[in-house]
Parts: structure tokens; sequence; C-alpha cells
């Protein structure tokens, strides 16, 4: 993708954990934020911003919808939401990722077996 | 989402997004408040940790735009940028092409104006001009167009038209007016209706001199009536006969020969012309028939029920008319068909030119680019290997030549229509109203844009081939070597076939252009058969000023009389159409033993001259053999005739034969040779083959519209003297008068402007090949600069280095030079109509085709060649 929404993070990471967070619950933007940092206990230094971009190219494929809302402390939010076709994607996504996390681990460390 | 729908909610989602974006940084400002910053401080917190916002929005707002307009924005920047970066090469490009371009756009809105212009006229694709199939001159007599109206089955009318001049006289000063006389069905069968009174009908006629009406153009409404709307109905005298002007024509109308502007129409049977030309079917003087097809009815179907009306006409009148012109053919109107495909020829044939000149700037520019590609070969491989994909690379390369060649074609499109205002504005004809509306219209437009982007996309394709074939771990891998050494010796490069073709392209051009000019210096240098220096001609019209009977040649003698009076005259001669002007007669001649008079049976023809007895030494004819005509030779006497030596030969075998035999004309009747005079040039085309001549005394052959042909001691301003001398002879007596010379410009038109287009198609022919030359010759230099040096220090001599930078580009310039003097050869032929003598087989025209070549080539690799000789060495070497 060319437009690397963050650094150290490779393409498509993001969009990815978007959608995982999503799927949990609906949320809007600074929600999203607050809930990937905390997951990653603050490892994943994400620039807040750049989660922007990645929201938009889901939203013009289709992946999430978004509204605007009063949330419950009382703040206009535009909370998104997975659609059916975002929890496709999401799985597809994990799958493929797993399988490459599991070859990289291989080559890393070729004396473990990946089971172990 | 559509790009409609998304075109309208494509607002929405930029102000949701930069409402969502500021509800982010303040709910974290607000969160930092709550853990104990200040406000300032928390701001910047929040802000700092959101990152680029500006950049942020942007790059979202980004997902929604439309991708390929964006991208193809982008490479259009892009290419841009590398134009802007090689400024020389840009230059050189657009100027290549403005060159090309603007030929090619000039030549067109000539044709354009010329013969694809349609009539101005209601459903003008019907109306058709019968001509004959075995001439390519349309005239026809009264009768027989009575005839072809009257019998045919295709048309729903059949008019015709004649170009003349007449005396118009409106109550002050009687000037020369320029006119067409129609058949009264003219306006009917245009399906004109009058902008102003009324048109004559068919139904005013009856018989000669019974409708004296006068129907004025717009333009000449405007310019000698002011557009004064109560000229209708107002008298005018036109050849001394009361007329009544009864309507104008619309707007923009000037008739069906288009080339020419007339200031009005009148009803042909009222013009008048001696001897009753309305009823003898022999006179073919009526210059143009046409006719409106029936729906239905085709072309061929129409032509066919003409021929047999023909043939109705040679059974019926054998006498009367040539067997040979009665098979007919339907043409366009139009000056095409007025000169019976010359013209047309011609310009097909500058256009073909043009058009070479269009491929060859292809050429040149299709190996720059080529060049360009392979200079960057490095940057697309890597492209490539990092995942562009090389429709991108082929798409941007594309966006680079069509911008160059937008710029090309906008800037050749303004120098076009400068030239075009140009040559609009010019009057080869002084005498003649000619009408040439060059205005480029939509259509020139049209072909402006399309040439442009043709010629673009030819020249950008070039590379392409090479981009395709990239191989980027080769050319990474060669990098230090270079790109170009890297594929050396692999194959015959299409740079070079490109170079061939253009310096081939080139050499056609160059060859036609000197064929041209020394067509022109032969033409120039040419025995005329007259000496127009120091003469004047003052056309003379006696019909027009009411002379009739014997009162003409009292008139005509007192005229030569006064002018031979004037101080600083030699000599004043009459002649019925001075030769090499447009107008000349022609007629069939027979030897004495024919008893009939067919035209079948004619021993050639030959253009027919009525002359006073001094004529000969005003016009500066050389007189060989037997005696001048005298004042005894008039209408009681035994006819005679003085003739060429041409006509000598062919009808009598030798000059010194023929005098005192005899031959017939048909007008005439038996005439007897009683001296011989010089050949020269007769008919307004000076490439003209030997013609015939007959000089008859114009005693014998009375006529009323005459060419006073006046010679002066040198130096002599006569022009106002004969003027006013004429005036005072007759008030009411129009008349013209220019030198000889002016005159002859008529003649030597067509072969001038045959020189003048391609002597500039030849220069710019060289110029492009001199361009092509020096961009293969720089770019070779350039990339084996080093190559070069190693030889320079190992111990090359200058010869060698020479030898091996520019080896190859003087061996493509030599090949493709001789191709196209080869082709120039062959193409040369058809010029040969219409430049005089033209003939590429002449060694002056071959040499100074190679001489220019060469020169050419030394031109343009001078610099490079420079540069390869001051190769040093130790710098090239350090640099590695």
């Amino acid at each position: 993708m060319p437009n690397n929404p963050s650094r150290d993070l490779f393409p498509g990471a993001l969009e990815m954990m978007i959608l995982e967070s999503l799927r949990r619950q609906p949320a809007h933007g600074y929600a999203l934020v607050q809930h990937i940092q905390q997951r990653s206990n603050n490892l994943l230094q994400v620039e807040e911003g750049s989660l922007y971009p990645a929201l938009q190219r889901l939203l013009k494929a289709k992946l999430v919808k978004a509204e605007w809302e009063v949330s419950s402390t009382n703040r206009r939010v535009r909370t998104y939401q997975i659609t059916a076709a975002g929890q496709r994607r999401l799985e597809q996504q994990i799958s493929s990722f797993e399988r490459m996390f599991a070859g990289i681990a291989l080559v890393l460390d070729p004396g473990k077996s990946p089971a172990s | 989402m559509n790009w409609f729908s998304g075109l309208f909610s494509h607002r929405r989602t930029c102000d949701d997004l930069a409402e969502e974006m500021r509800l982010h940084i303040e709910e974290r400002t607000e969160q930092l408040i709550v853990g104990g910053l200040s406000l300032a401080e928390a701001e910047r917190a929040a802000r700092l940790s959101f990152g680029n916002k500006a950049l942020l929005e942007e790059r979202s707002r980004e997902v929604w735009q439309w991708n390929l307009l964006r991208s193809i924005w982008a490479d259009v920047r892009l290419a841009l940028r590398q134009l802007r970066r090689s400024k020389g090469f840009t230059i050189a490009a657009v100027c290549t092409l403005a060159l090309a371009i603007s030929a090619n756009t000039v030549v067109f809105a000539v044709m354009n104006a010329l013969i694809l212009r349609p009539l101005d006229a209601p459903a003008a694709e019907h109306i058709y001009v019968i001509g004959h199939a075995n001439s390519i001159w349309g005239y026809e007599s009264y009768p027989n167009i009575r005839d072809l109206s009257d019998r045919n089955r295709s048309f729903d009318g059949v008019a015709a038209d004649n170009i003349t001049q007449a005396a118009l006289d409106t109550g002050n000063d009687p000037s020369l007016a320029w006119l067409y006389e129609t058949t009264g069905n003219y306006f009917d069968v245009l399906g004109l209706q009058p902008y102003l009174g009324r048109f004559f009908h068919a139904a005013d006629e009856h018989g000669p001199n019974s409708a004296p009406y006068v129907v004025l153009t717009y333009a000449y409404w405007q310019d000698r009536f002011q557009g004064d709307r109560g000229v209708v109905g107002r008298s005018v005298l036109l050849n001394r006969h009361p007329y009544t002007i009864i309507g104008v024509s619309p707007p923009g109308f000037v008739g069906t020969f288009i080339a020419f502007a007339p200031n009005f129409f009148v009803p042909l049977v009222n013009q008048e012309h001696g001897d009753n030309m309305l009823s003898k079917r022999g006179s073919r003087w009526i210059s143009e028939v046409f006719g409106r097809l029936k729906p239905g009815v085709t072309q061929a179907q129409a032509a066919a029920d003409l021929t047999s009306i023909g043939s109705y006409l040679g059974k019926n009148y054998p006498n009367d008319v040539d067997q040979q012109l009665l098979t007919y053919k339907l043409q366009r109107p139009g000056l095409a068909s007025a000169f019976g495909g010359a013209i047309t020829a011609f310009m097909a044939g500058l256009m073909l030119l043009a058009g070479l000149i269009l491929l060859a700037a292809c050429a040149n520019l299709g190996s720059l680019f080529s060049a360009r590609a392979a200079d960057r070969a490095r940057e697309v491989a890597l492209r490539l290997a990092l995942g562009a994909r090389p429709i991108h690379i082929m798409r941007q390369l594309l966006i680079e030549a069509m911008l160059i060649s937008l710029a090309g074609g906008a800037v050749g499109l303004c120098g076009s229509v400068v030239l075009l205002r140009a040559i609009g504005a010019w009057r080869p004809f002084p005498q003649f109203p000619l009408n040439l509306p060059l205005n480029p219209d939509a259509t020139v437009y049209a072909v402006a844009l399309l040439l442009a982007l043709v010629s673009g996309f030819l020249f950008g394709i070039v590379p392409i081939r090479q981009v395709l074939r990239t191989d980027p771990y080769q050319i990474v891998k060669s990098a230090a070597a270079g790109p170009m050494i890297a594929g050396r010796g692999r194959r015959f490069r299409l740079r070079d076939v490109l170079l061939v073709i253009q310096i081939a392209v080139c050499a056609v051009l160059v060859t036609s252009s000197i064929v041209a000019v020394r067509g022109l210096a032969r033409s120039m240098s040419t025995k005329l058969g007259v000496d127009p220096r120091d003469t004047l001609l003052a056309e003379t019209n006696l019909n027009m000023s009411g002379y009739k009977g014997d009162r003409v040649p009292a008139m005509q003698k007192r005229m030569i009389g006064e002018l031979q009076a004037l101080p600083g005259v030699a000599q004043v001669g009459l002649v019925s159409s001075p030769p090499l002007k447009m107008g000349w007669e022609d007629v069939d001649i027979f030897s004495d033993r024919t008893p009939d008079l067919r035209p079948s049976s004619s021993a050639g023809d030959a253009v027919f001259f009525a002359v006073s007895p001094e004529y000969f030494q005003a016009a500066g004819t050389a007189f060989l053999s037997g005696r001048l005509f005298t004042l005894q030779d008039d209408g009681d006497a035994p006819r005679v005739a003085v003739i060429n030596q041409q006509l000598a030969r062919n009808l009598f075998g030798s000059a010194t034969n023929a005098i005192g035999r005899h031959f017939k004309t048909r007008n005439e009747g038996r005439l007897q040779v009683v001296g011989i005079v010089e050949d020269g040039k007769y008919t307004a085309n000076i490439a003209e083959d030997p013609q015939n001549a007959i000089f008859v005394p114009i005693l014998q052959n009375p006529r009323t519209d005459t060419w006073l042909v006046v010679r002066s001691n040198g130096g002599a301003q006569l022009a106002g003297a004969i003027r006013a001398k004429l005036r005072d002879l007759d008030p009411g007596l129009p008349v013209f008068v220019q030198t000889w010379n002016e005159e002859m410009n008529g003649a030597l038109f067509a072969s001038r402007m045959a020189t003048l287009s391609l002597g500039v198609l030849g220069v710019m022919g060289a110029m492009l090949s001199i361009t092509g030359i020096f961009g293969m010759a720089a770019y070779s230099v350039n990339k084996r600069l080093r190559e070069l040096g190693i030889r320079v220090a190992l111990g090359a001599k200058r010869k060698e280095v020479l030898q091996t930078a520019l080896g190859g580009a003087f061996k493509l310039l030599a090949f493709g030079s001789a191709a196209g003097l080869l082709l120039g050869i062959l193409a040369s032929r058809v010029l040969a109509s219409i430049v005089y003598q033209a003939t590429p087989r002449d060694p002056l025209v071959l040499a100074g085709v190679v001489l220019i070549m060469a020169v050419l080539g030394m031109v343009a690799t001078w610099l490079p060649a420079q540069r390869a000789l001051s190769v040093d060495p130790m710098i090239l070497l350090r640099e590695e």
C-alpha cells in the first residue's frame, strides 16, 4: 500500500487491528486508539491521526460503516461498526497473517518447531 | 459508490472528517487536563500525539478521489518536471513539431478553402457541374445547353453561367465590373432567396435582350452602394444599355465557381454577344453548366442520361458539335472542377509532401524519445523492480509525448494562422477579384489538433517496445557499463531505422524543391516569343461604350495613332488577347485539301490572335520570313495569316515551304500564309508544350474587345498618359492599364506558387534533417565519450576519433540520402505537369542534392565533432 499509515507497522496491519477492535464492539476514533494502545500494552506507538486515512479506506471498501451519535459521556461522536464484509475480510487477513508470522518465526529461529 | 453520487457526497465526507478529527483532539485535550496538565500544555500534547493534522486529512480525503484522474494528473506533473529539466530537448521537440504541423495546417487550410468548402446554397450536395469526360474545360454552346436542359430526365433544373466583364455606369464614372451572365433559372436551380428585392427567373426571358435586370452581390451592394436599400428599382447603364437593379443576393454567396467574387449577375440572354452567339451551336463559349439532381438519381445515371442527349446532338448536328465532347460527367462545383483536377492534384501533392514533413518530424522525435528512454533505462528498471506496472511507465512516456505534441500543435497553429492571414491578403491577379476564404474554420482547428495528437501518439509509442523489453535485472547489473554499451552490437536499432527514414524523406523534399527551383529558373529564361520589358497593356472594350460596325476599326485606328504620338512611345499594336493570358482563343485547323470542316478531321489546333500590322514590333516578336500585315489586308482583300514556326513545321514540313501556301479554319475559311514568326508561349500556362499559333489581320477579323500593346523607349512612365489620352478620345470608355510584366504574373502564378511551396517544404526538410543528424551525432558522441577518451589516451589520431564518433551518423546519412534521392526522382515526375520542364534527371539537380545533403551532414555534425575532438582523456578517466 503506497500510503503507509504509521511508522513501524507493515501495510494493512492498522486496518486489521481496527477491524478486530470493531468486531468486539462499535467505537469512535478516539476510543479505537485508546483500545489499540491499551491492548498492545503501549508497545505499538500508533500516531493517533494515522487512524483516519485507514478508517476512510475501510469505509470506502464498505468493510465498516459510520454514524454520528451522542456517547454515554454526552459527546458528539462518529461511531464505526464492522460490516458483514468486514467480518469476512478480517478472518482472511488473520489467517494469512498467522501463516506469515509462523513462517517468519521458523526462519528466525529454525531450532524451534512452530508447535512448541 | 459510483462516481456520480460520490461527487455529491464528497463534500460531506470531508466535513465529517474534519469534524471528527477536531473532536478527537478535543477529547484528548480534556483527558490530559483531567490528568493534571494546564490547558495550553494539554492542547500541545494532544496535537503532538495526533500527528500532522493537515497531511492526515489530505491523505484521508485522497482515499475518496478518483484514482485514475489523480494518477494521470500526477503523471502530467511528473512529465512537466522532466521536460523542464531538459529544456533543450523540449524546445527542439516543440519547434520541430510546430514547423511540421503549421506546414500541414496551412496546406490543409488552403485546400479546405479552394476545394473542400461546399457551395453556399441549400442542399448543395445535390448540385453538380456538368463537364465533358474528354476535356478539362466545361465550355458549352447556348443551344446545346438548351437541349441538355430540356431533354434530360435526371435534373430538377439545369442552369449555366459565364464569367465576364462589363462597364457599369451608375450615373457618374463608368467602371469595369466583373459579373456572371447566367441563365434565367440560375437562382431557382440553386434554391436561393434574395436578400433584398427579387431575383430574375426563367419566365422573365423572352429571347435576346428581353430581361435587362441586375442582381447585385451582397458585398458589392455594401461596397459600391453603401448598403442603400433604395437601390432596388434603380436604373444603371451596362455597356451603355439601360438595366434595372432588381435585387441583392444573400450574403456570402459568390456563385458556383467559389474562387471568384463577382460584382453582380445579369441574364445571359441580355448580354451582347456579337454574331448572335445565342443561336450558334458550334460556339462553345459558356464556361459552366450545372444542375440540381432529382432525388434518387445517381451520378452515373445522370451522366448516362446526358451522354444519350450528347449522341442525339452528335447525330443531328454533325457539323456543329465536337464528337469528342459528347460524353458527359458530373463534378462537384468549385475551383476543383473548373480546372479539371489540376489544382486538386497539386494540392493533394502538396498535402502529401506536408504529410512527409510531419512523418519526418515524427521519426525525428521518435528517435529522440527512444534515446531518452535508453538514458532512462535505469530509472525505468528501478521503477519496474520496485513494483511499478509497465502500463504506468508507458502511460508516463505517452503523456510526455502528448504534452510535447499539444504544445507543438498550439505553436504551429498560431504560426499557420499568421501565415494564412498573409496569404489571404495577397492579390496575385490585381485585375481579377479572387475570393480566397482562408480564415481557418473549425475543420482546420480540428485537423491541427488531430494531427498533433496522432503524431504525439506515433512518436510516443516508439520507445515503448524498448520499455517492455526492459529486463530490470540486466540493466541494474550492468549499470556501471551503462545501458548503451550493454545493448551495443546486439541489433540494428530502431532509432537508426527512424533516422534513415527521416533523412530519406528530407532528401525527397530537397530533391523536389531543387527540381522546382530549376524549373522556375528555366521558365524565367525561356523564350516567350514576346518581350514584356518596357511594355504596357491597356485593355479596351469598345462594345462597352456602344461602338458598332465600321465605327470600331475607325476608333481603334484613332487610338493607335493617338498613343503612337505620345512622347516616349516606340510602337503601338493591337491584339485580341495578349499571349500568356487567361482566355486565349483556340481554333481547329484543317489542311487545304480537307473538304469538310468537321472537328474530327482537323489537322490539329492552334492558338488564335487577331492583330494590327504593328503588333509584332510592339510585342517584340521576331519576324523570320515573308511579309508583315498592312492596312490593305482588310475585309475586302484575300484572307491572309502569319503563323509560327511550330505550325509551319506541322502543316507544311518546314518554315521555308510555308510561305504562300494555304490552310483552313472553320470561321476564317481559306487562309494564305504570308509570314513566319518565332515560336513562343501562348496559353496562360508557362509550362505548356510547344503550341501552334495563327495571327490574322484584325481588319479581317474585327472585334471590339482588344488590348493595346504600348512599347516605350524605356523608363518612361506612360500609364497615366495612356489613361488620360484614351479618356480624351471617349470619356465613357473604361480602361485598365498595367505593365506586361504585371499581367504575366498570372501566367507564371501556378509555377511560382509551386516553386514557392516546394521551396519552403524543401527548406523545412533540410532543417529537419539537420536536427535529426545533430541529435543522433551529439547523442552518440556523448554516450561514447569515455571510449573516445581511452582511444585518445592510447594514441588515436584525430581522423580515427572522428571516424569512431561520427562514422555511424555519416553512414546513415549516406544511406538515407541515396534512398531519398531515388524516391525524389520518382516523385518528381508528378511535378513535371506544373513546374516548367521539371526533370530530376538533370545532372545539376543530382549534384545539388548530393551536395546539399553532404553540407547538411557537415553542419549537423560540426558541434558533436568538435566535442569528440576536444576529449581530454585525463578528465574523463579521473571521473570514474
